[in-house]
């Protein structure tokens, strides 16, 4: 109850506690409020309950319920074999999470954040990614890569960087990118039964903003398809593409260049490898105009490959300008308050953005 | 520093007035050294130990005293500063181990070299940084010791290389650093830092075997505090004895709880580097009163009486005072005058880092590249094209 009363408190204001417990069959009505941490550990909960291979690893996911409490309550309920605290060995414990993957497991492989990914970065490449391919399919690597990426607040530069152009560069992976709790638990629940690598990449801002989640959306089966965007809004005069928590900037700048007549088409990627380029181009080839919105750096990015892909089909002859990025600023993460807050796109640069690429 | 102090007490006594017998203690009363009996140390691969008697004077004890009673409330004022979200991010305090860098202080040059990872105010301290710019480095201030950029994990200052935030990088790049004194011949060394959860990283274990093979003027720490984060030693390490782990580099374990252990066990490991004969370890079994960061209350993975029991018995800055005071090297007055200097450093600090402006936007995209002409950066969107220099 209490950790439940905590998390409520830092939800914020229009936080419904509801998803506190844990393991209930609920019957809740339509539209309930949950917050993507508590998505995210629905969906766990239940992959773990479905299928006895799937099981849980990282530094502390167990005990202490997740370093951000994301795994609250499973160790709890699953014991020690399905939730295993590892040391601080993420090189080891990657490796070792895809290994069980190869003889027949299907780990979570929790990262505590994605920049210490980097330390394991080769398992998830060469010895996850690239296994099917080299055997010509008679090794399978059934994992999930999981955790929170890109900017926190205030973590500065070693603890900030978005991981998603990387991950994505690289064929054999998945690399899926939710936005709000339906996405979250419906990706993360797809991404578990997935027979492949996905790297799954969340975000800490993120995990205690509530989202009202359909009906449908509660059900154990319900899953999101990974490899399809979907329009969070829909509009005709220009296309908003983003992933993650920018979703949501979008999403406000939509609404504010709504009240000048401006209407911004905003597409939720949610997974950027295999990209859904094809919602993309038909919504190109109905605004003339893209803009795409990252955390990330700009250089060989996300809005980067967007660009490529749509200059090489269909939708390119329909751009009236140039397809603007509008991206993270070229720099390490800076730690001072102001100095972070224009490091990273606002609602204020993407509601310029738009309209300069409208030329308005 | 000594008249200072003496000056100091007869003001004292004139500000409490004359009625009261108040013996006015002049330098000749008090013990100018003394001889301590310390822990000794389990040894790994080496046929001596560091000494169990040794000396320390007045002068040391006072400013060993005054370093860790510093450490301590800036800590604390660290604490306070956080919670009023003044300070943000990550900030992992130190508060239970000064003893610890005050003792390898005490036995290194500032023209040693020393690398730690993000529970590094205390370090920054002892290197050369002052109270002033590291409070004002965890505000994000211009004034601060990385203007402001870096925050907590992220200190540097000469021949101190951070602040470090990933688990256990810290380790090569010690040894890294090691590599150059041995190169240069200036008979420097290098301190590298780790904790016991680090102590489980694959790349402790590559530098352990490149700095033995290559004798390597460094020496290896791990401040076992009990806890990597919320995970017990046990329940991370298959061998919880740290100063073993280095298997074929001599180990020394020590108590860090007890300033003249640390420096008598850092001055017997200098020695060993200095001499050519390669690396050595020391696990300093230390505590940290905090959890891991501001963000972990720390009392879910240990009991409120481990740490209680902890700070009665075992509290660095206690064990020096009651040596000092009961082998008559300082007085009681003298003490609370420290304390009351130290206090107001930290207040003024404290003043400066939270009235200190933020660092201008022109610093943006400055510092990416060394000796090198200005750049153009890439803002938010295309047409934003900032300026960086070097």
């Amino acid at each position: 109850m209490a950790t439940s009363l905590r998390c409520f408190l830092r939800s914020g204001k229009k936080a419904v506690l509801v998803a506190g417990r844990r393991g209930f069959q609920r019957s809740a009505p339509a539209g309930v409020q949950v917050t993507v941490r508590d998505a995210l550990n629905q969906a766990m909960d239940e992959e773990l309950e479905r299928d006895e291979r799937v099981f849980l690893m990282g530094e502390e996911v167990a005990q202490y319920d997740g370093a951000y409490k994301v795994s609250r309550g499973l160790w709890k309920k699953y014991g020690d074999k399905r939730v295993i605290d590892t040391p601080i060995s993420e090189m080891g414990f990657a490796g070792i999470a895809v290994g069980s993957a190869m003889a027949g497991l299907r780990p979570i492989c929790e990262f505590m954040t994605f920049n210490f990914s980097m330390q394991a970065i080769d398992q998830v490449i060469n010895s996850a990614a690239k296994t099917y391919y080299m055997s010509a399919g008679l090794q399978a690597v059934p994992i999930v890569f999981r955790g929170p990426n890109g900017a926190s607040a205030g973590v500065a530069a070693q603890h900030s960087q978005c991981f998603a152009a990387w991950y994505a560069h690289c064929p054999g992976l998945k690399v899926v990118s939710p936005w709000n709790s339906e996405d979250a638990k419906g990706l993360l629940k797809s991404a578990i039964r997935d027979d492949n690598p996905v790297v799954f990449l969340e975000n800490e801002l993120m995990y205690g903003v509530p989202f009202e989640m359909t009906e449908e959306s509660q059900s154990k089966d319900f899953t999101v398809p990974i490899g399809k965007a979907k329009i969070e809004r829909p509009g005709n005069h220009i296309t908003l593409v983003s992933h993650s928590r920018f979703v949501g900037h979008c999403l406000d700048a939509a609404a504010v260049l709504a009240k000048e007549g401006i209407e911004c088409e905003v597409i939720n990627l949610r997974t950027i490898r295999p990209m859904d380029v094809e919602s993309i181009e038909a919504s190109v080839m109905k605004t003339n105009h893209l803009v795409t919105v990252e955390g990330g750096w700009p250089q060989f990015g996300v809005g980067a490959e967007i660009c490529a892909r749509i200059m090489e089909g269909p939708a390119f002859n329909y751009l009236d300008s140039p397809v603007t990025r509008v991206t993270g600023v070229d720099i390490p993460m800076p730690y001072a308050k102001t100095l972070e807050e224009n490091s990273l796109p606002q609602v204020k640069d993407i509601i310029f953005s738009v309209k300069k690429t409208l030329n308005v | 520093m000594l008249t200072n102090i003496s000056n100091v007490l007869r003001a004292c006594v004139q500000r409490n007035g004359a009625a009261a017998v108040i013996s006015v203690r002049s330098y000749a009363d008090f013990t100018t050294q003394a001889t301590f009996e310390i822990k000794k140390c389990d040894v790994h691969k080496l046929d001596e130990a560091p000494a169990t008697e040794v000396v320390m004077t007045r002068d040391e004890g006072l400013q060993y005293y005054r370093i860790m009673q510093t450490m301590r409330r800036m800590e604390l004022k660290a604490d306070q500063l956080y919670k009023q979200k003044i300070i943000r991010g990550f900030c992992h305090l130190y508060d239970g181990q000064e003893a610890c860098a005050v003792g390898i202080e005490a036995s290194i040059n500032l023209t040693d070299h020393l690398i730690t990872a993000y529970r590094a105010h205390g370090y920054t301290y002892t290197r050369g940084g002052t109270v002033k710019e590291i409070m004002a480095e965890l505000t994000g201030r211009r004034g601060g010791i990385a203007k402001g950029k870096g925050g907590s994990m992220h200190m540097y200052c000469k021949h101190f290389y951070g602040g470090n935030g990933i688990v256990g990088a810290q380790v090569p790049l010690g040894a890294g650093v090691a590599l150059a004194c041995k190169y240069h011949g200036k008979n420097e060394l290098c301190v590298c830092l780790y904790g016991d959860g680090a102590a489980n990283q694959g790349q402790i274990f590559e530098t352990y075997n490149m700095a033995a093979l290559w004798k390597l003027p460094v020496i290896f720490i791990c401040e076992n505090n009990r806890y990597g984060m919320g995970t017990s030693v046990e329940r991370a390490a298959a061998s919880t004895d740290y100063f073993k782990r280095g298997e074929f580099i001599p180990g020394l374990r020590v108590d860090g709880m007890d300033v003249l252990c640390v420096r008598e066990a850092t001055r017997f490991a200098a020695d060993h580097c200095r001499s050519g004969k390669g690396p050595i370890l020391m696990e300093l079994q230390t505590y940290r009163y905090h959890g891991h960061s501001m963000s972990d209350p720390g009392v879910s993975y240990r009991t409120r009486e481990e740490i209680q029991e902890v700070r009665s018995k075992s509290d660095p800055i206690s064990l020096l005072k009651d040596r000092l005071l009961s082998n008559n090297m300082a007085s009681v007055e003298e003490l609370k005058e420290i304390d009351v200097e130290v206090r107001k450093e930290i207040e003024d600090a404290a003043q400066f880092a939270t009235t200190d402006p933020e660092p201008p936007l022109e610093d943006l995209c400055n510092h990416l590249y060394h000796n090198d002409s200005p750049v153009e950066v890439r803002g938010t969107n295309p047409w934003a094209k900032l300026k960086s220099v070097s």
